[in-house]
């Protein structure tokens, strides 16, 4: 069983790692019943007695007596990181996983990557190799951080280029939350364009999430338990975006709703390589059947369902349904549309009491709607898991590698361009040792290249697909 | 190379009270082999050489007499495939003398894995320079056994496991040596391999079984071995998976006259030529049953003789819950369409370079997919011209 480490950086990445560390021990809580630390929970905690003063503490099997999370807390600023430690959670953190700094990065990048990024690298090394050696074998890094702001973007990014140097044979998975079109920091175009480049060269699976679905898929929850329609009451411990049973019972805050999505993306992603099912996925195989070319590695999420009704029965046609809703808009985690675009590989994660009859049935039925590159006309990974997450009798998390990310760069590239052609609030990155313009003209480039490959791909789409003619052998 | 299904497995056995694995039978590692063959061969597999081979041994000391290996794995994956071939290999390397014979699971046609196909064909093709001969199921088939046959709703991979080893039981369970005798067979996996791999370009083996039935549909049937036999010969030669849907149209071909061109895959009255082909019979009365049919020279290719490719294997003592059954395991073109989709899309998949990378990174380069590619044409055509 392989473990990994959660690092989260920045206010957005703080937040949302928060709500993971959260809903993480409620469905420990909820399978585990005999509170024995076994192989599951090992993958993303440690046990550790706490009497024991220093590292001596850990303990590998047997009751749990204390459950300490695998994360690191980087913060430039105090207040998230805090609060963190004075809320309910306190205990799940070690006060040693901790790195902040007073002032912030003022929602520049050049501070959070240069500024910050020497000034703590040392101290970063240390945490993460401290992490690393309580992990029996580590497989993961999942980096939580947002893309608009400066310390998560840009201290964020610096992370990913020491993790490849320095754990090369760990996989880099980062969730990454794109600003929205309504974005209130200036600079985040700024601050995106030169993360993205960052993320390109080093990241190996990037899930970009933004704002605004996360908001619309609220709306659509909300309008759903408003409706009062007749006979139909939700479990409320199903909501995705509930953290009912978890063990912040304080009010909850404006964005949990929309964090508890993301930590629930991340909980369906592991789950199959923490519990038993009969088809496992672990999490090296994602990037192994899901990354085509090392720069096509951003996967759309889409997670269904978002509540449970009361009623127990589940006939198949629910399940059908849930299967056609992760295809549908209004699931991704992100503004795309992949149903119209081109697919280029999917995985679908199935948690819960489904059979591999019902998993390709599906999958039978929905192919035909949908458009897959003519070298992959058969991308599908499947995998299944025996255990549902909390409240429901079963779910499943799609993530597709598909052309319709295109849009949200290409919007990103013109916020970025409209700014910098005014060569607005530049000075603010200039002025920092280690900038200069030739960073912000290659971010661009590396953005346009990336476009110009799923441009390339979406061409293929109207073409028939080209055979290249079979080896003849002599007989 | 991941504990969970090892775990799993063992305490499944362990749970029947009536047999279970070795205590130290068994080695796994952490962190599986990412659905990499790549790392299953390159990376795993000279890591855990030593400790491997030593499992190996010991298993090999404890026998008085070795006939063989017999090895099962899937393709689809890293670890079964990639590291089932290279210990194959370590096997021909270490072993002279036993027989290898490795039962290897075709993935579904719609994808399990997005880069089986690749896994598939530098499997295949390792597999045919180091092993002796290869046992195909067909997780296709064996699906659609389930349904159809066995009328089971919502099929798991438990159903699909259980039919896969009736079918395993039904050739390796013991049976008489010879007629009339009383002793059992010593050596089936060599007995078998004698008949039906006359020649190394050819080592594809399929299984059929007649009946195949949930317990229900049983009550109500009987059957003779006269009609068991009948189906049985014309799904070997109509290439049919299973008892239902057998297209009763194909027929032998009445001369040998050679055809121009290539034999295209998709003739509609395809008719599978056999190469050598081993019936087993489990059952009462068995000594009644009629073979004649299996022996005509029709079914097979020309240059070996009925005497030579027929071979027939029997017991009174029936299989399972089946008062008689029949098993076939047949050197023919049952795979030849099979191979021939899972080449082509691998190909097609290879020419636009992608996932390629995922490869290279560990060792495993464009050249060895070529010389994969190259070897499993060559069989295909060696196969398909079997009609000649």
């Amino acid at each position: 069983m392989t473990q990994s480490v959660v690092i989260q950086v920045g206010q957005c990445g703080n937040q949302i790692g928060c709500c993971f560390w959260d809903l993480a021990l409620r469905e420990h809580a909820a399978v585990n019943q005999k509170a024995i630390y076994d192989e599951a929970i090992s993958s993303f905690f440690r046990n550790v007695d706490t009497r024991v003063v220093g590292d001596g503490g850990s303990i590998s099997r047997g009751k749990i007596c204390s459950l300490k999370a695998r994360a690191v807390l980087i913060d430039m600023e105090e207040g998230v990181v805090n609060e963190i430690l004075q809320g309910p959670l306190r205990d799940v953190f070690d006060s040693k996983q901790l790195i902040t700094d007073i002032s912030g990065s003022g929602n520049n990048w050049a501070v959070g990557h240069k500024v910050f990024g020497s000034l703590y690298q040392e101290q970063i090394l240390e945490k993460l190799r401290k992490s690393a050696e309580h992990c029996d074998c580590l497989q993961c890094f999942f980096i939580i951080h947002s893309m608009g702001g400066g310390t998560g973007s840009g201290l964020g990014t610096f992370l990913l280029k020491v993790l490849e140097d320095e754990f090369p044979e760990v996989y880099r998975f980062v969730t990454s939350v794109y600003p929205s079109g309504e974005d209130d920091v200036i600079t985040s175009p700024y601050n995106s364009m030169l993360a993205m480049k960052e993320l390109n060269e080093h990241a190996d699976c990037v899930l970009p999430i933004d704002n605004q679905s996360l908001f619309d898929i609220i709306s659509k929850i909300d309008l759903m338990v408003n409706s009062g329609k007749l006979g139909t009451t939700i479990k409320p411990k199903s909501l995705v975006t509930s953290s009912v049973g978890a063990f912040k019972k304080r009010q909850e805050k404006p964005f949990d709703a929309m964090n508890n999505i993301v930590a629930n993306l991340l909980l369906n992603l592991t789950s199959s390589a923490r519990f038993e099912g009969s088809l496992n996925m672990d999490l090296n195989e994602i990037s192994m059947n899901l990354v085509p070319f090392p720069q096509l590695h951003y996967l759309v999420s889409s997670l269904t369902p978002l509540y449970t009704l009361a009623d127990v029965n589940i006939p198949s046609r629910r399940l059908d349904q849930m299967f056609s809703d992760a295809f549908s808009k209004d699931h991704q985690l992100i503004r795309a549309d992949p149903k119209h675009s081109l697919y280029l590989a999917c995985a679908l994660m199935v948690r819960g009491n489904v059979q591999i009859s019902d998993l390709r049935r599906n999958i039978e039925r929905l192919k035909p709607s949908l458009r897959f590159v003519s070298w992959n006309q058969e991308g599908w990974k499947t995998s299944l898991c025996s255990v549902p997450p909390v409240g429901h009798s079963h779910s499943l998390l799609a993530l597709a590698n598909n052309t319709c990310v295109k849009p949200t760069f290409i919007e990103l590239r013109e916020r970025f361009t409209r700014l910098y052609r005014k060569r607005a609030h530049l000075h603010h990155y200039l002025q920092i040792e280690g900038m200069e313009e030739s960073c912000f003209t290659e971010a661009m480039s590396s953005l346009s290249a990336l476009i110009q490959e799923y441009n390339q791909l979406d061409a293929t789409k109207s073409m028939p697909a080209e055979e290249l003619p079979r080896l003849s052998v002599a007989v | 190379m991941e504990p969970k299904v090892i775990n799993q497995t063992l305490s499944k056995a362990a749970h029947s009270g009536r047999w279970k694995y070795g205590q130290h039978s068994c080695f796994c590692q952490k962190q599986g082999s990412g659905n990499n063959w790549a790392y299953g061969y390159s990376v795993h597999g000279p890591r855990h050489e030593d400790s491997i081979m030593n499992l190996i041994q010991k298993e090999v000391e404890k026998c008085d007499s070795l006939n063989g290996f017999f090895i099962i794995m899937s393709m689809a994956g890293g670890t079964g495939s990639g590291l089932g071939a290279f210990v194959t290999q370590n096997l021909q390397d270490q072993y002279s003398s036993p027989l290898k014979m490795n039962q290897i699971i075709w993935p579904y046609g719609t994808g399990e894995v997005i880069v089986q196909n690749y896994n598939s064909i530098l499997t295949l093709s390792h597999l045919y320079r180091s092993s002796d001969a290869l046992l195909v199921h067909e997780n296709d088939a064996v699906h659609k056994i389930c349904a159809k046959l066995m009328n089971i709703k919502q099929i798991s991979f438990r159903d699909i496991n259980q039919v896969l080893a009736h079918q395993l039981g039904s050739v390796f369970q013991p049976t008489y040596s010879g007629e009339g005798s009383f002793h059992y067979r010593r050596n089936p996996l060599g007995d078998l391999m004698e008949n039906l791999v006359p020649h190394p370009e050819f080592k594809m083996l399929g299984v059929r079984n007649i009946p195949q039935m949930s317990e229900n549909s049983l009550a109500y049937s009987t059957f003779t071995w006269a009609g068991l036999l009948k189906h049985l010969r014309q799904m070997l030669i109509s290439n049919a998976k299973m008892e239902e849907g057998i297209d009763w149209q194909v027929r032998p071909p009445l001369s040998r006259l050679p055809t121009l061109g290539k034999m295209s895959l998709n003739k509609e009255f395809h008719f599978n030529t056999s190469i050598a082909n081993l019936v087993i019979l489990r059952g009462k009365d068995v000594h009644s049953a009629e073979l004649g049919a299996f022996k005509d020279p029709a079914l097979y290719t020309s240059w070996l003789e009925p005497v030579h490719a027929f071979s027939v294997w029997k017991t009174q003592r029936a299989f399972s819950k089946y008062e008689k059954s029949a098993a076939l395991v047949s050197n023919s073109q049952f795979l030849v369409k099979p191979l021939d989709m899972i080449v082509g899309k691998a190909w097609n998949m290879f020419a636009s370079k992608a996932y390629i990378h995922q490869y290279t990174k560990f060792g495993i380069e464009e050249e060895d997919f070529l010389d994969s590619f190259t070897l499993l044409e060559q069989v295909i055509a060696s196969y398909c011209n079997l009609g000649f």
